[in-house]
């Protein structure tokens, strides 16, 4: 639908709205706020995970499944939670209810987008927390250059969640799409196997991709050194290219 | 100046005209009816004039402002009910009615406006839990709560009971007396020709007649009908050379003829002069519904 340049992309009691509807959803909270830490401290129990471990780079793995944990949130809230939520705004009308009002119904887009990005830095707040101190893993080294790395994970999830609102028609086919590119998802964010612990090969190209690239920037500044500027640079390019596919794609009915 | 001015309107799908040149203004203060078959280009039309579609060709003014180039400002004066759109399934009558409001400039005052539509005691309640009159209702409500100089009203009673309907009735009457101009689509005569001061019959995307109601009637041959069941069997040759006749049907002893009031007269006068005495005498006004099928199968 085009309806001439919008300049009213945000509002406050839209995000009002959206945040308010957002805690009435106990199953994106749990997925996205609580899942996240639950899996930490399940692993964290196994005493073998507190263990130092010559495969994890001499760390404990549950030192490895904290930025693990912490990538978990944005992934669900960016691949399940918000393609699913819009998809079914564009579904029931309800963008189209928007755009007969002043404003735009972009300004739901960027709410929904703060409140799935805002949750995903409270969860990834809250592994931080409860790793530090349940499992008395280390706070990040280098606290600017994990949030700057942190910042742009949030960023490349949001825009690969606006990339599958935008071809998924149905809800059914958010749900399916989301779903599918989930696992390879996790599995890139190190949830099967943190990425300090892949082989090689496989660590290199799972560097290529947004979480994988997101892993190896926050294991870097947890060490405490400065993110390697090729994963920062791995993330703004996804961020970059799904967001111009998602604008270009995307449809409000 | 008409608050709603729509000039040579042309929209098509894949190459399929929808709208094809439709024209009409809506005065202030008035209800204006787009009366049409389903698939007819109503909807589309009124897209035009909310904004939500941008016209192939032709003008469209709103209050003497462009729909697309400044909705914004179209948006501030036009309240709109939309066909088939929803809320958010869990936020609550208040929560939308606030929302809503927050979107407008210059809001009306939101509580007032619910008492009025009788959506007070279910503020609390969640969309997703409200009934198809409540939703409609509160659809109502939020193309009001901007304070708006022109409603446009889609389809709002399809899917109610008769009760709701008239219900929604008497709330769209309510709305004009308070100043407001409506724009209302619908497919239902009886609504139209309730409601409507004017109305812009709309069929395969054109109008086919633009009149009050009483004159969409008055167009119709044969707008008046009368039937009998006779006492003695009269001359068919009579009956059809009747002044004004439109249609004559006999069927099991009984006539059923339509015309104009003149041909009324003329069987009152030949009943006399043949000393015959009409049983079961109706004499009916065509309703809407048969000046609407007269007007929408002339174009066939």
């Amino acid at each position: 639908m085009k309806t001439g340049i919008s300049t009213d992309v945000f509002d406050t009691a839209v995000l009002r709205t959206e945040l308010r509807l957002f805690r009435r959803e106990p199953g994106a909270l749990f997925w996205m706020l609580v899942f996240p830490t639950l899996l930490l401290v399940i692993l964290g129990s196994i005493p073998s995970f507190r263990e130092a471990d010559a495969a994890y780079g001499g760390l404990r793995p549950v030192d490895a499944y904290v930025p693990v944990a912490v990538l978990l949130g944005l992934t669900v809230g960016g691949l399940q939670g918000m393609p699913q939520v819009l998809t079914g705004y564009r579904e029931r009308g309800i963008l189209r209810r928007m755009s007969a009002t002043p404003v735009r119904p972009a300004a739901l887009l960027s709410a929904q987008m703060a409140v799935c990005g805002g949750a995903a830095l409270v969860s990834a707040l809250l592994a931080l927390a409860v790793g530090r101190l349940a499992f008395d893993v280390a706070l990040p080294g280098q606290p600017v250059g994990y949030l700057l790395a942190l910042l742009l994970a949030v960023l490349a999830a949001l825009s690969l969640g606006a990339v599958l609102s935008a071809l998924s028609r149905t809800t059914k086919i958010a749900g399916a799409v989301g779903s599918a590119a989930l696992f390879p998802a996790m599995f890139c964010a190190g949830v099967w196997l943190p990425v300090q612990a892949m082989p090689d090969l496989l660590g290199r190209v799972v560097g290529w991709t947004p979480f994988g690239a997101a892993a190896q920037a926050l294991n870097e500044a947890a060490a405490g050194d400065w993110p390697g500027w090729s994963h920062l640079a791995v993330l703004v390019a996804w961020t970059v290219l799904l967001t111009a596919a998602a604008s270009r794609w995307f449809r409000w009915e | 100046m008409p608050v709603i001015e729509v000039t040579d309107l042309r929209k098509s799908y894949g190459g399929r005209p929808v709208v094809d040149g439709v024209s009409f203004a809506v005065e202030e203060g008035e209800i204006f009816g787009v009366l049409g078959p389903n698939g007819a280009g109503k909807t589309t039309t009124v897209e035009c004039v909310e904004g939500l579609r941008v016209p192939d060709a032709g003008r469209v003014r709103v209050t003497g402002l462009d729909p697309v180039a400044d909705h914004r400002r179209v948006a501030e004066v036009l309240g709109a009910q939309l066909q088939q759109s929803e809320l958010q399934a869990k936020l609550t009558v208040r929560e939308a009615l606030e929302l809503y409001a927050a979107l407008h400039p210059k809001p009306a005052d939101w509580r007032p406006l619910a008492e009025r539509l009788g959506l007070g005691p279910m503020l609390n309640t969640r969309f997703g839990k409200l009934s198809g009159g409540q939703k409609q209702r509160l659809f109502i409500a939020l193309a009001l709560v901007g304070d708006p100089r022109v409603v446009v009203l889609d389809e709002l009673t399809t899917g109610l009971d008769p009760r709701a309907r008239r219900e929604t009735w008497q709330l769209i009457e309510d709305i004009r007396a308070g100043g407001v101009t409506v724009l209302l689509v619908t497919h239902f005569m009886e609504e139209a020709q309730r409601l409507c001061d004017r109305i812009a019959v709309i069929d395969r995307g054109r109008v086919a007649a633009l009149d009050t109601p009483a004159g969409l009637i008055r167009r119709s041959a044969g707008a008046t009908v009368i039937s009998f069941t006779p006492s003695a069997p009269l001359e068919e040759a009579d009956l059809r050379a009747l002044p004004e006749l439109a249609s004559a049907d006999f069927k099991d002893g009984r006539v059923t003829l339509s015309g104009t009031d003149e041909t009324v007269n003329a069987v009152v006068t030949l009943l006399a002069r043949t000393r015959v005495t009409a049983h079961q005498l109706r004499v009916t006004d065509t309703t809407l519904d048969d000046a609407f099928l007269d007007l929408t199968e002339a174009t066939a």
